[in-house]
């Protein structure tokens, strides 16, 4: 089977953080304890609704030394795929669930000699971890954290009564911007920067960083792509002999999986470059939505991320 | 000869590049002897509002023409200890968005390549641009003295007198390259040193 090892779980808390937030709590059905992380993990939670099975990522927010439970946040979209709404709609405390090992494609660099985390909206999640990693040796961390409103502020009064020198908020809705420009430059020699939220934010902390003389290697980022709708098309599996069709609202990993092909995957989110596949043959268009591929390998017409990326056109055959 | 190319070898040996401009909220630039000629190459009006350099002469005659560029900061000094305690500071009062640029001999760019990544910089973040003098700084790996400027293989442990063979095995963290006995199983049976790259 492929994605990272599996543990079952059962939901042990669910808490309305807010109108458009959940938190879940998650406790090995077993007893036993679960694995340590490290802060900015995720786990690919499964979710079995009806006949369709989805696998969303959601980063891990509690203490990455707790080994008794696990907690996520998730975020209602009501124009998504579905998976937050399952999740906010269909499960209830006591159910059993399925989720994965942790997995981290946004880890602090220890190296840094200061850590510097700039979050917008639900993307605040991976670095609560983190800010309770660097607090067990005492790291050194400030955080700037964007939110619509005040009301939509995830975790802000959690942040600001135990961290009050270290984290700065803003509040769209009160015209309140991040100064990033005077803050990357003030910063000391050493200081890692990370961004979490969504894509327009990530695109302007990177260039605006790169522009400023920050090194490629102290900018990270995640940034889950969501599988996005599209048209239905048809796909030629090459090496398991299968025709399959990919429906409007699933992804075509979601659509290889429901076929029964074991095809590799991690993150789900276009970003981590497992399920990275090759193509035998195409007639139409790619709709190549992943960060793992670069331009000329999108262009090239030879590889595909299935977790993210489409096909309009009359031929697709895979190397799967 | 102030260019030249090293020969392909493993993988741990240092690989420089060419110098160039990059946008940065400083630039601190640390050179020895022909290094001066990359500097002078590299050198934009922009970049030298907000230059520090530091140079180390050993000797050559460039510091006039470095002066020339209108640095921000300019300091010579005799040697790489002596300009030491200086760029340590520097490394200590910059913000990020500084830029590194280091040129001259290998000795020189691992010493301050060191002192930069110490100060948070990642390697592959600092440039580097050899010039001049191909000799080595070396680790004797039986006393761990380090013997500067060695141009020959072999050559004489300047701290345990031992014949050593120069070996491209190189250490970052130490900025030299390994010296191991030449003679260990047939003590005075030396070859006849010759030029690194000969």
């Amino acid at each position: 089977m492929s994605g990272a090892e599996k543990i079952a779980v059962t939901v042990t808390d669910i808490v309305p953080v807010n109108e458009l937030v959940t938190r879940f709590e998650f406790k090995r059905t077993d007893g036993g304890l679960l694995p340590t992380f490290s802060g900015g993990a995720h786990t690919v939670v499964e979710m079995r609704d009806g006949d369709i099975t989805r696998l969303n990522p959601y980063s891990l927010m509690s203490d990455p030394m707790d080994q008794t439970a696990y907690t996520i946040s998730v975020r209602r979209d009501d124009h998504g795929r579905g998976g937050s709404l399952f999740m906010h709609t269909k499960v209830a405390i006591g159910d059993e669930m399925v989720i994965s090992y942790p997995v981290n494609l946004f880890s602090l660099d220890l190296r840094a000699k200061k850590h510097l985390f700039l979050a917008g909206g639900i993307g605040i999640t991976p670095f609560l971890a983190q800010i309770k990693q660097l607090e067990r040796f005492n790291g050194h961390w400030e955080l700037h954290y964007a939110c619509r409103t005040q009301s939509l502020g995830s975790y802000v009064d959690e942040l600001t009564s135990q961290h009050p020198n270290e984290t700065h908020i803003y509040y769209d809705d009160q015209k309140q911007v991040i100064d990033l420009v005077r803050l990357l430059d003030g910063q000391p020699l050493g200081t890692h920067v990370y961004v979490c939220g969504p894509k327009g934010m990530i695109e302007w902390v990177r260039q605006t960083a790169a522009a400023e003389g920050w090194p490629r290697e102290a900018i990270h980022y995640e940034e889950f792509l969501a599988p996005q709708p599209g048209k239905p098309f048809e796909v030629k599996l090459a090496v398991s002999n299968k025709v399959i069709s990919v429906g409007e609202h699933e992804s075509l990993l979601e659509a290889i999986e429901r076929a029964g092909v074991d095809a590799p995957y991690l993150c789900r989110g276009g970003a981590c470059g497992q399920c990275e596949t090759n193509v035998i043959d195409y007639s139409g268009t790619f709709i190549h939505r992943d960060h793992w591929l670069d331009g000329a390998e999108h262009a090239s017409g030879q590889k595909i991320m299935p977790c993210v990326s489409r096909f309009e056109g009359k031929t697709l055959v895979l190397d799967r | 000869m102030t260019k030249f190319t090293f020969p392909q070898s493993i993988k741990s040996r240092p690989i420089y590049g060419t110098l160039e401009a990059r946008d940065g909220s400083a630039h601190l630039l640390v050179a020895d002897a022909h290094g001066a000629e990359a500097i002078l190459d590299v050198a934009t009006p922009e970049m030298m509002a907000k230059a520090h350099i530091i140079y180390i002469p050993k000797g050559e005659h460039f510091e006039d023409k470095l002066r020339a560029l209108k640095p921000a900061l300019f300091y010579s000094g005799p040697s790489y200890s002596a300009a030491e305690p200086r760029l340590r500071k520097a490394l200590a009062d910059a913000r990020m968005g500084l830029q590194v640029y280091l040129t001259g001999t290998e000795g020189l760019m691992g010493q301050a390549m060191n002192a930069a990544m110490a100060a948070g910089i990642p390697h592959t973040a600092i440039q580097t641009e050899h010039r001049g003098s191909v000799a080595r700084r070396m680790q004797c790996v039986h006393c761990k003295g380090i013997t500067e400027d060695v141009e020959t293989d072999p050559f004489v442990c300047s701290h345990c007198g031992l014949n050593l063979f120069v070996r491209d095995h190189y250490s970052r963290r130490l900025a030299a390259y390994q010296g191991v006995r030449v003679d260990a199983e047939d003590p005075g049976n030396v070859p006849e040193p010759k030029g690194i790259y000969e």
